[in-house]
């Protein structure tokens, strides 16, 4: 039992009931995680996985090998920045599975505003528009390309605020909807040859600094922003934050339009990584971001979670993908694992709820 | 003590479709003064006090606080005039903590950036344990979401909420209800805080001995009418009247012939 120290007016504090923060849980998977490849990698490999075994300690990481360590963020990074959207849609107690198909039209639409109107010294031999959106700056598609986005999200945003229909089919419709129109766009064609400013977004190492940008972004406005705390309050009991004023129609609104700027600066930074665009890119996208929040603590019933979290659910991806790579398994194993993963994250976290709601 | 009518109601009506859920209500509660309504389940209770609290639109009638008459279209209207309401269901968000829950829709903020103002935590929590001291709210830790806590502490936390924003007038619908002895005793001793501090209160009550030790006055509601008005501190009233009038077996002289007559249209 604990004992709680009745002060004279609430001001007591008991510190042993201070709960360590949820992501620290998280955390210790990850390293989990890690030693598992560690030990598997010098048993079957030996390699180590992250650290640097050829004994070149030079630079501030030499101890790692930097190279594995960089792969391994920038190939979750994209679909990071997508799960920071998710993030907050399930916090506020909705889901959104229109991410993938919206990274799908926004980057078709972004991308035929990008292109350059000479290849090698030839016209370009699939323009989409004529000499007009040829060779402009790559702020133009940039913005087309987040008005998309946005457009898509307040659609969803309104469905689920105004008609109350539940977020799944909402999004589920936007979903399948926007997956269409990025066919309907070029009827299937890609969309390539980006201008040079256009194709520096997503070039090298900037998908990952776009999206540790963003998250710090955004794990400032979820922790300290009224937006932050109403997005919380609304997943956490609706009728609450209308009873306290919460405007939540409009408060929802906002979310979904929020993940839709995410997924259209997903699609954006990926079309310019690629340096073209698809009408299928991003499919399974908005499921594979769904689950870095759920690994990452985020609860879908809502309220609970925090952009650390998912953060650290999109390293666990990250080290995932790159760990069997690195034992050199097949991919489908890695699925499998994932599979198995994302369960044991929402099994692991009900545990640990009902633990804390035995304590106090 | 200063005898300034707080709130009034004139006719006040509240039908849903075919149910008379509330009719024609005249009540007065004056500056200090802490009233009861009592009567059976659906006697028009609840409905009375979301007609108030803006919650719902009633179907006609007058509601006068502080002298003007008002219309208040959401329960935030409501709580800018002052009027502060502990629910019957908890308006708690279940997963943030003391501050954040009592602050939750009138955040303090530091700077002031539309909807992504930054928040000031601080102040919040200082005025948070202010209120709780106020009034006499024990909470062990205030960052422990209201998920981790008791009913008693649940109910504390909503009725300081009334003490941080020094409302005019609080209401509270059952708010002993889901407690045990301890906690019932807790949130009384806050009912007696507030009346000593001379600060209103419309309490909705099943409980009778709770309400002859706090009520000054008990307004019973029966079949959506008000059928008695009994000045339960100065008049020899037992809690077997109150029955009574509960019940139906009696009924005040001057709301005779109004009271229960029907509550249900054809």
């Amino acid at each position: 039992m604990n004992k709680v120290v009745y002060g004279t007016a609430g001001q007591t504090y008991d510190h042993k009931k201070r709960a360590l923060p949820p992501e620290l849980g998280i955390f210790i998977a990850l390293l989990v995680i890690v030693a598992i490849f560690e030990l598997l990698g010098a048993l079957f490999v030996g390699q180590s996985l992250l650290f640097d075994t050829k004994g070149r300690f030079d630079g501030p990481l030499g101890l790692f090998n930097v190279a594995r360590l960089k792969i391994m963020i920038l190939q979750v990074s994209i679909i990071g920045i997508i799960a920071i959207g998710s993030t907050q849609v399930i916090i506020s107690g909705g889901i959104d599975l229109s991410p993938g198909s919206v990274v799908g039209i926004s980057g078709m639409i972004a991308m035929s505003f990008a292109q350059v109107a000479e290849v090698n010294g030839l016209p370009n031999p699939k323009p989409v528009f004529g000499a007009w959106a040829q060779d402009i700056p790559a702020l133009v598609p940039i913005i087309v390309g987040l008005c998309v986005g946005l457009a898509a999200g307040l659609v969803n945003g309104a469905l689920i605020a105004y008609t109350r229909i539940p977020p799944f089919i909402a999004t589920l419709g936007m979903m399948v909807f926007a997956r269409g129109a990025a066919k309907w766009w070029t009827k299937g064609e890609p969309v390539s040859f980006p201008s040079e400013s256009f194709a520096a977004i997503g070039s090298g190492m900037m998908p990952v600094v776009i999206f540790v940008s963003l998250a710090i972004l955004f794990h400032i406005v979820l922790k300290y922003t009224v937006y932050g705390k109403h997005t919380y309050a609304v997943g956490s009991n609706e009728d609450a934050a209308r009873m306290s004023g919460i405007k939540i129609q409009r408060h929802k609104m906002m979310v979904y339009a929020i993940a839709g700027l995410l997924a259209a600066t997903a699609s954006i930074v990926l079309c310019s990584k690629n340096l073209t665009a698809q009408s299928g890119m991003g499919i399974m996208y908005e499921l594979d971001a769904i689950a870095m929040t759920v690994i990452g603590g985020v609860s879908l019933s809502g309220g609970r979670g925090s952009i650390v979290g998912t953060v650290l659910g999109a390293l666990i991806f990250g080290v995932i993908i790159s760990g069997f790579t690195f034992l050199r398994l097949d991919a489908f194993y890695q699925e499998m694992v994932k599979g198995f993963i994302i369960v044991s994250a929402v099994v692991l976290d009900q545990w640990r709820q009902q633990r804390a709601a035995a304590r106090s | 003590m200063n005898d300034e009518i707080v709130l009034e109601t004139r006719d006040l009506t509240k039908h849903y479709g075919g149910v008379f859920a509330l009719e024609g209500a005249d009540f007065t509660l004056r500056n200090g003064e802490h009233v009861a309504i009592m009567g059976d389940n659906g006697a028009g209770k609840s409905t009375f006090v979301r007609q108030i609290t803006g919650v719902e639109q009633r179907t006609r009638g007058e509601i006068i606080f502080n002298g003007s008459p008002v219309h208040f279209e959401n329960p935030m209207d409501a709580r800018e005039a002052g009027i502060e309401t502990v629910f019957q269901t908890l308006a708690l968000a279940d997963e943030l903590d003391v501050p954040d829950n009592l602050f939750l829709g009138r955040e303090l903020i530091r700077f002031n950036l539309g909807p992504f103002s930054i928040l000031d935590y601080r102040s919040m929590r200082e005025r948070t344990l202010q209120a709780l001291q106020e009034t006499g709210v024990k909470i062990p830790n205030i960052r422990n979401i209201i998920r981790n806590m008791s009913g008693g502490q649940r109910q504390c936390v909503a009725i300081a909420r009334t003490a941080t924003f020094h409302s005019k007038l609080t209401i509270m619908d059952e708010p002993t209800a889901a407690l045990g002895v301890q906690e019932t005793a807790q949130v009384e001793n806050i009912i007696r805080t507030l009346k000593d501090q001379g600060d209103p209160l419309i309490l909705i009550s099943h409980n009778m001995r709770q309400v002859f030790d706090l009520a000054d006055r008990v307004v019973v509601l029966r079949r959506g009418r008000i059928c008695a008005n009994l000045d339960i501190r100065n008049e020899d009233i037992t809690g077997e009247d109150v029955v009574s009038y509960i019940t139906g077996a009696r009924t005040q002289r001057e709301y005779e012939g109004t009271a229960g007559t029907h509550s249900v249209a054809a």
